[in-house]
């Protein structure tokens, strides 16, 4: 018979962050920014098709980082998780804390008790009906929820891209100005084309739903 | 949170996920028999010039009592489309919030909103479903309308019990006011009406009918209640505002008057 060696939870918790941490790093990354009248998320991404930043419900925006078919999976039980809620109660009891609550229990068991991690991080935004109410749930791969107010990166080189978001943000910024900051915090020394860029915003007052995306046109000439 | 193994995955289907979770309304007990739900009564559509015009009265009846003054039976499905309902109101409005529900959530899942058609055939499904209610009377008979942006053309649908899908090319009317709406619009009718044509001409159908069905409410100047009427045209589905009906009615009575 053969015994298993043993190895110290400590050493399969860190192999297992390492490898997870590994995952989402050869991603690239993206920024989410208040500004005035919502939310916007600017993410690098080249594909036109397979999207990073999504709806989930009237005021909640979804972005994700990492391997595609995993935040995915994610994306689509945050909105079934959404849309039943709001089905059997209302639209109004729908939030992003609850939503962000349960990403993170499914991240923390996977972590835990899967061979495997998930290689994701996802970031979780709510607009609320005024500025003081603006929600974002950073939600790394072992589950760990981080409540942010003003601005949040996920995936990529995150620390310097967090360092130019925290110098460059100031209260009540209009669109352009976040989305041109959200740019530049990302591209560092970097020219970053239209065509490599995916950008949508929660639009406080825009209606029943908040999201809405950026084609290359607009973000063309925002960026002009 | 709702994760399903690949092979068990309800896809962008929001019933099904319903009924995974165990949330779907379930009538097959219910027991043959008479019951004093509302019923909802006359709805038409129509199609004008750059799309189609809803209307539909705001009554609703319980027996030979008047259950309700204002109720909206022609409600806005997504952004280019809409759906009326005549029926019994309680399965007809749940009816209506799971199809709204489920465009809304096809399109948030798959990332592109379903096609005209698509959604026709979707409330078919959803019509065909409801059929143990029905044969026990709690029957529901939807209209369909909107804008096809794929073809860009106006396009309509009426339904039976069954599920069966109808589309229409010039008008469609449901409901217990139906025959004598649909022979209004019938004589009134010719291709490419204007706008405002078009929305006098579905008021004068709910006119006739109101006046000839007492499950049809008209237009109550009293209370400021007027049926819903609005258009789907590209630029998505605009409802036609109350003062502008009021105006619409008032010339109908004018006219009405000048007969006597």
């Amino acid at each position: 018979m053969n015994i298993p060696f043993y190895v110290a939870p400590e050493q399969v918790m860190k192999d297992r962050a390492d490898y997870a941490r590994k995952g989402v790093a050869r991603g690239r990354g993206l920024v989410a920014i208040r500004f005035a009248d919502g939310i916007a998320i600017v993410a690098e991404n080249p594909s036109e098709t397979l999207r990073k930043v999504s709806e989930i419900y009237d005021r909640i925006a979804f972005a994700g980082v990492g391997r595609y078919n995993e935040y995915d999976q994610l994306r689509v039980a945050g909105i079934r998780a959404a849309d039943l809620k709001g089905f059997q109660y209302s639209r109004d009891d729908v939030d992003a804390r609850t939503l962000a609550n349960q990403f993170a229990q499914i991240l923390g068991n996977i972590f835990t008790h899967e061979m495997k991690p998930m290689e994701v991080e996802i970031l979780i935004a709510e607009v609320g009906a005024d500025p003081a109410r603006d929600q974002m749930f950073h939600i790394t791969f072992d589950g760990t929820v981080i409540d942010q107010r003003d601005t949040a990166v996920i995936g990529g080189d995150a620390d310097p891209v967090a360092e130019r978001l925290g110098a460059g943000w100031s209260e009540g910024m209009d669109l352009a100005a976040a989305v041109r900051l959200g740019v530049s915090a990302l591209a560092g020394d970097r020219q970053l084309a239209v065509g490599e860029l995916e950008v949508a915003q929660l639009a406080r007052g825009n209606g029943r739903r908040c999201f809405r995306r950026l084609d290359d046109t607009a973000v063309a000439e925002i960026l002009a | 949170m709702p994760i399903f193994e690949p092979g068990a995955d309800p896809g962008s289907n929001f019933p099904e996920l319903l009924r995974r979770v165990g949330l779907a309304a379930d009538w097959s007990g219910a027991a043959a028999g008479h019951l004093d739900a509302p019923h909802a009564t006359t709805c038409v559509a129509l199609r004008y010039a750059d799309g189609v015009v809803m209307a539909g009265d705001r009554r609703a009846t319980s027996g030979n009592l008047i259950s309700h003054r204002a109720m909206d039976k022609v409600v806005q499905a997504d952004s280019h489309s809409g759906v009326a309902i005549a029926g019994t109101a309680g399965p007809a409005m749940e009816m209506i919030r799971l199809f709204q529900l489920q465009l809304e959530h096809y399109e948030k899942v798959e990332g592109s909103a379903l096609s005209l058609e698509g959604k026709a055939n979707q409330l078919s499904a959803m019509v065909r479903g409801n059929l143990p209610a029905a044969m026990q009377g709690l029957v529901v008979v939807p209209l369909f309308a909107g804008y096809d942006l794929l073809r860009s053309v106006g396009r309509l649908f009426a339904y039976d019990v069954t599920g069966g899908r109808y589309e229409e090319r010039e008008y469609v009317a449901t409901g217990s006011g139906s025959l004598h709406a649909s022979t209004v619009i019938k004589v009134g009718f010719r291709g490419g009406l204007a706008r405002d044509e078009a929305i006098a001409l579905a008021a004068r159908s709910l006119w006739e009918a109101a006046d000839a069905d007492s499950a049809t409410g008209g237009p109550d100047a009293l209370r400021g209640i007027y049926p819903t009427v609005a258009t789907v045209s590209e630029a998505g589905w605009e409802p036609v505002a109350d003062d502008e009906l009021a105006t619409v009615f008032a010339a109908i009575a004018d006219e009405f008057r000048s007969r006597a």
